[in-house]
């Protein structure tokens, strides 16, 4: 691989994201995921002769939400046109989609990376139905179509080319995914498809205006693959042009496995889709009323709440800016703050130790049982000196798995700290007693002996001795 | 057959008092049916048990509150969906394709309680003006079997001309129940485009078709719609506009009605006689006290062009989905997908509907689009634009229905630009999608000639009572192809 760094990367993202309505966007089916194939169906989103699509008023405002979101102009009228293509995941042969008159355009958002805020445009916001979904069964035997998913909503969002490197685009993915999450209109979990993105990359000499040639990027279902698959895609692009090559407009497939993209289709196989305005759907008007309406639902978007952290609770922007990245761990910060005003200390809990055992058992928030409340009171025990830090540990743990209060936990499991200077003297006797040797070692100028003793003496009261009672009553008879 | 020479109000009195049972009227049906349709071949498939049922359930519910059409006698034309009863649209494609819901107007027809006989011969996806396009069989003219019956509802008029159905159901997206309706000297009426939901016609041009009825007189024709008519939640093209009572629009009086008579649809290409017969029918509304005079409608002359790109362009989409992969006829063993498509169309669809498909394909195709799809939606709204101003003088504008009468099977196969010359007097009125009549207006050389009476936007009232009023006048309606 080459140095990549005398090109400049420019990208674009167009990403799909679908709308948690309840129904599908043209009929009355559930969107549910997961359900057994072919059950959420009915003749219209099977595309059955003679049937007719009928618009989802929820979705028309999931999608203003979003539009307004990300800072969109609204369209006063918008409509729906047919996208026709052929694939047995489209029942109909054509998606219904919104070509010229998109519902969202001209927005942006802010990333921040490297402690730096960046502006990223936002070209436009339409709304449109998803496909169904083929497995494809090995051996060439054939597919097997469930078209449950079918007529799902679905907004794309597709950004200006302003993003300048993969960490940017991993940044904007995930501030768009807060933000979906924030507006409630989407579960956006890109495991289950509910978040979808493709991408256009291209590189330039430094210095150069001109866009150099593009190449459409598929494939990539995970933040970490659409970082991967543009890193990749970059270095391709550099090779190809270090090697007095040019890159050709095309669309390539990001393979997760091998780490790879392939060439899936030139630009002269691209389809024609023949967009054309739908004849069986009225145009949509919206008014400043319903705008109104809309907007007064949009919540504390994460960038506010990211600001309102930093001055109000004085947390720093790179703690403000983890705890604000999902709507429920926010939530879950301001409910602790409810039982304690130690904000560092509960975001350091939630960065730490919530995080951390969340992503090795790879969870999510709500699948486990620790409630901000708990949280909170944990942290005032600690205040109030009835736990140690190293008890809160085994607190917090047993939180998360079972629900309970702090205060609970402690009682039954009797985790309180002993505080009681003469049972830990006498402790502490006994153990100075028992290891004479380390007792000599310590006065002859090991320190490390030290810790040994602590240890035999926490490991007699199981952790519960109050760690800075031990150190200064143990000092005190060493030095006696 | 007597029967069906006898008024809706009389066929209900005699229910009422039982001299005639449903029963009776489905057997009589069936009877006529069995005698002519293999020289007519309207039916494509028939629903003899099942019609027998229903037969069966409204003789039994005696008493209870009667349906608007109850116990009437229907045919339904094939690319109307009916849930459970093969719809084929006369495609090859569709031979095996029983359909999983009604449409609307079935369900309508339903609630108004008449008796489905079963499903009728068309053009091929409503692609068509003589019944030739259908993938099955040739419905022959009960006026001369030679001649065909034209189309698309081809099966719809002939069967109700010849006395098989009291009435049926068409579709007409340029004309296909007014131009058949005027070949078979019968009665056949397209709605304002919205009037009637959609919702389970199969769909050719979504922004043209609409269902109407075909019947023997105009009051048939009022309580028809009646029962069809109304918005449909289901059908979001469908206005939600109050219904009137059709029938109480009758009332015989025309005085003072002006008319609008367009220069263009009596000039070059219309059949001397047939021009002779709507001047006829002209001197009888000043008879009875209404005015016309003539008109131009200046953008006629584009309106064939116009309608043969925005239909073929809508149906190129509309069709897609008849690819073989769900539903209908697929390709034995294909290589690959690609294959399963290419074969199943090719040998799924008739040659019309892939020279439409083309046509349509072409026009909306990138870099085509402006010259073609957008310019005809740009000329479709001056030719509304005739209409709208027409309208601002007149009540109504009438005209022929079609150029000539029914011409001979296979006179024009291998013709298509004559063919479609066909639809010029309904054509310019589909594009405007405002509503009007076709009723006979006596014969030509023995064949019936169809006057066109059309209407402003949701008034079917004025229309329908134009038409009364000059059936009242006349015989024309009266008149019963010689079947033997």
């Amino acid at each position: 691989m080459s140095v990549v760094s005398k090109y400049e990367t420019v990208v674009g993202l167009e990403v799909h994201v679908e709308l948690h309505t309840k129904s599908k966007i043209f009929c009355g089916c559930a969107t549910s995921f997961g359900a057994p194939p072919n059950t959420n169906t009915c003749p219209v989103c099977l595309g059955h002769p003679g049937v007719l699509p009928v618009l989802n008023r929820q979705a028309v405002e999931y999608a203003m939400k979003a539009a307004m979101a990300i800072n969109c102009d609204i369209a006063e009228w918008c409509k729906f046109d047919r996208k026709n293509y052929f694939y047995p995941d489209s029942p109909k042969a054509y998606q219904i989609s919104q070509y010229d008159q998109p519902i969202g355009s001209n927005g942006w958002i802010d990333i921040e990376v490297n402690g730096e805020t960046k502006r990223i445009g936002i070209t436009r916001l339409h709304l449109e139905e998803d496909a169904g979904k083929l497995t494809h069964i090995d051996g060439g035997y054939g597919s097997l179509a469930d078209f449950n998913r079918v007529g799902t909503p679905l907004v794309e969002i597709v950004s200006e080319p302003d993003i300048r490197s993969p960490e940017e685009a991993k940044a904007y993915l995930e501030k768009l995914k807060a933000i979906m999450q924030y507006c409630d209109v989407s579960d956006v979990k890109m495991e289950e498809g509910s978040l979808r993105c493709d991408a256009n990359v291209s590189i330039r000499p430094y210095g150069q205006e001109a866009f150099g040639t593009r190449t459409e990027l598929k494939n990539m279902n995970s933040f970490r693959g659409v970082q991967r698959g543009l890193e990749y895609e970059v270095m391709r692009q550099a090779d190809v042009l270090d090697g007095g090559g040019r890159v050709v407009q095309e669309t390539r497939r990001w393979d997760e496995s091998q780490g790879k993209t392939f060439s899936m289709r030139s630009k002269e196989e691209a389809h024609d889709y023949r967009y054309f305005p739908d004849p069986d759907l009225v145009r949509i008007h919206i008014d400043e009323e319903w705008k109104t309406r809309v907007r007064a639902s949009i919540p504390e978007l994460p960038d506010a709440r990211q600001a309102r952290y930093a001055t109000a609770y004085g947390l720093p922007s790179y703690d403000a800016g983890v705890i604000t990245s999902s709507i429920k761990l926010a939530d879950f910060f301001e409910e602790s703050l409810k039982y304690t005003n130690d904000a560092k200390a509960s975001a350091n809990w939630i960065m730490g130790d919530l995080l951390g055992y969340l992503n090795a058992n790879n969870l999510e928030l709500e699948q486990v049982k620790i409630t901000g409340q708990g949280l909170g009171e944990m942290i005032q025990l600690i205040e109030k000196g009835t736990i140690s830090n190293k008890i809160a540990k085994t607190v917090f743990k047993a939180m998360l798995e079972s629900g309970k209060l702090p205060q609970q936990i402690v009682e039954e499991q009797g985790l309180v700290q002993i505080s009681d200077e003469g049972a830990i003297l006498a402790i502490v006797d006994a153990v100075i007693a028992a290891n004479p040797q380390s007792v000599e070692d310590f006065r002859g100028g090991k320190d490390k002996a030290i810790g040994f003793l602590v240890g035999q003496i926490m490991k007699e009261t199981k952790g519960k001795a109050n760690p800075g009672l031990v150190n200064k009553l143990l000092m005190d008879r060493l030095k006696a | 057959m007597s029967l069906f020479n006898l008024r809706l109000s009389d066929i209900h009195n005699r229910l009422h008092h039982k001299d005639l049972s449903v029963a009776e009227l489905v057997e009589a049906s069936l009877a006529r049916i069995g005698e002519t349709d293999g020289d007519i071949g309207a039916f494509l498939t028939l629903d003899e048990a099942g019609a027998r049922a229903q037969a069966k359930a409204l003789d039994d519910a005696a008493g209870a509150e009667r349906g608007l059409l109850f116990g009437l006698p229907a045919g339904i034309k094939d690319n109307i969906v009916t849930e459970g009863l093969r719809t084929t649209c006369a495609s090859q494609f569709l031979s095996n394709y029983d359909p999983i819901y009604d449409a609307t107007v079935v369900q309508k027809l339903k609630s108004a309680q008449s008796v489905t006989i079963g499903k009728l011969n068309m053009d091929e996806f409503a692609m068509g003006g003589s019944n030739e396009n259908s993938s099955f069989q040739v419905t022959r003219n009960p006026w001369d079997k030679e001649r065909v019956p034209g189309g698309s509802s081809g099966g719809s008029a002939a069967s109700v001309a010849a006395g098989q159905v009291y009435f049926s159901l068409g579709s007409d997206t340029g004309g296909s129940i007014r131009q058949p309706a005027a070949y078979c000297g019968i009665v056949g009426l397209k709605p304002t485009y919205g009037l009637v939901s959609r919702f389970g016609l199969v769909a050719f041009a979504s922004s043209l078709d609409q269902i109407g009825p075909l019947t023997k007189n105009v009051e048939d024709a009022a309580y028809v719609l009646q029962a069809i008519a109304g918005h449909d939640p289901r059908d979001t093209t469908s206005a939600n506009v109050s219904i009137p009572d059709y029938a109480s629009a009758l009332t015989g009086d025309v005085k003072g009605l002006k008319i609008g008579v367009p220069k263009e649809y009596l000039g070059e290409g219309i059949d001397p006689q047939v021009k002779a017969r709507v001047l006829e029918a002209l001197k009888v509304f000043e008879s009875i006290g209404a005015v016309w005079e003539e008109i131009s409608m200046p953008h006629t002359d584009y309106a064939i062009a116009t309608y043969y790109l925005l239909a073929s362009s809508e149906a190129s989409s509309n069709l897609a989905r008849f690819d073989g992969v769900r539903y209908g006829v697929r390709a034995d063993n294909p290589d690959n997908l690609l294959d399963l498509y290419k074969r199943s169309r090719s040998e799924g669809f008739g040659p019309e509907v892939k020279r439409r498909i083309m046509l349509g394909t072409y026009a909306l195709s990138s870099g085509y689009y402006d010259a073609y799809y957008k310019k005809a939606q740009q000329v479709r709204t001056l030719i509304k634009r005739d209409f709208d101003q027409a309208f601002e003088k007149y009540d109504l504008i009438i005209g022929p229905t079609a150029p000539t009468t029914a011409f001979r099977i296979g006179a024009q196969v291998g013709d298509p630009l004559t063919m479609y010359l066909n639809d010029i007097c309904t054509i310019p009125v589909s594009l405007a999608g405002v509503p009007a009549i076709s009723v006979p207006c006596g014969l030509a050389d023995g064949l019936p000639v169809g006057l066109q009476i059309i209407g402003k936007p949701f008034d079917e009232s004025t229309v329908l009572r134009a038409a009364h009023a000059y059936e009242g006048q006349t015989e024309h309606h009266k008149l019963r192809p010689a079947l033997t």
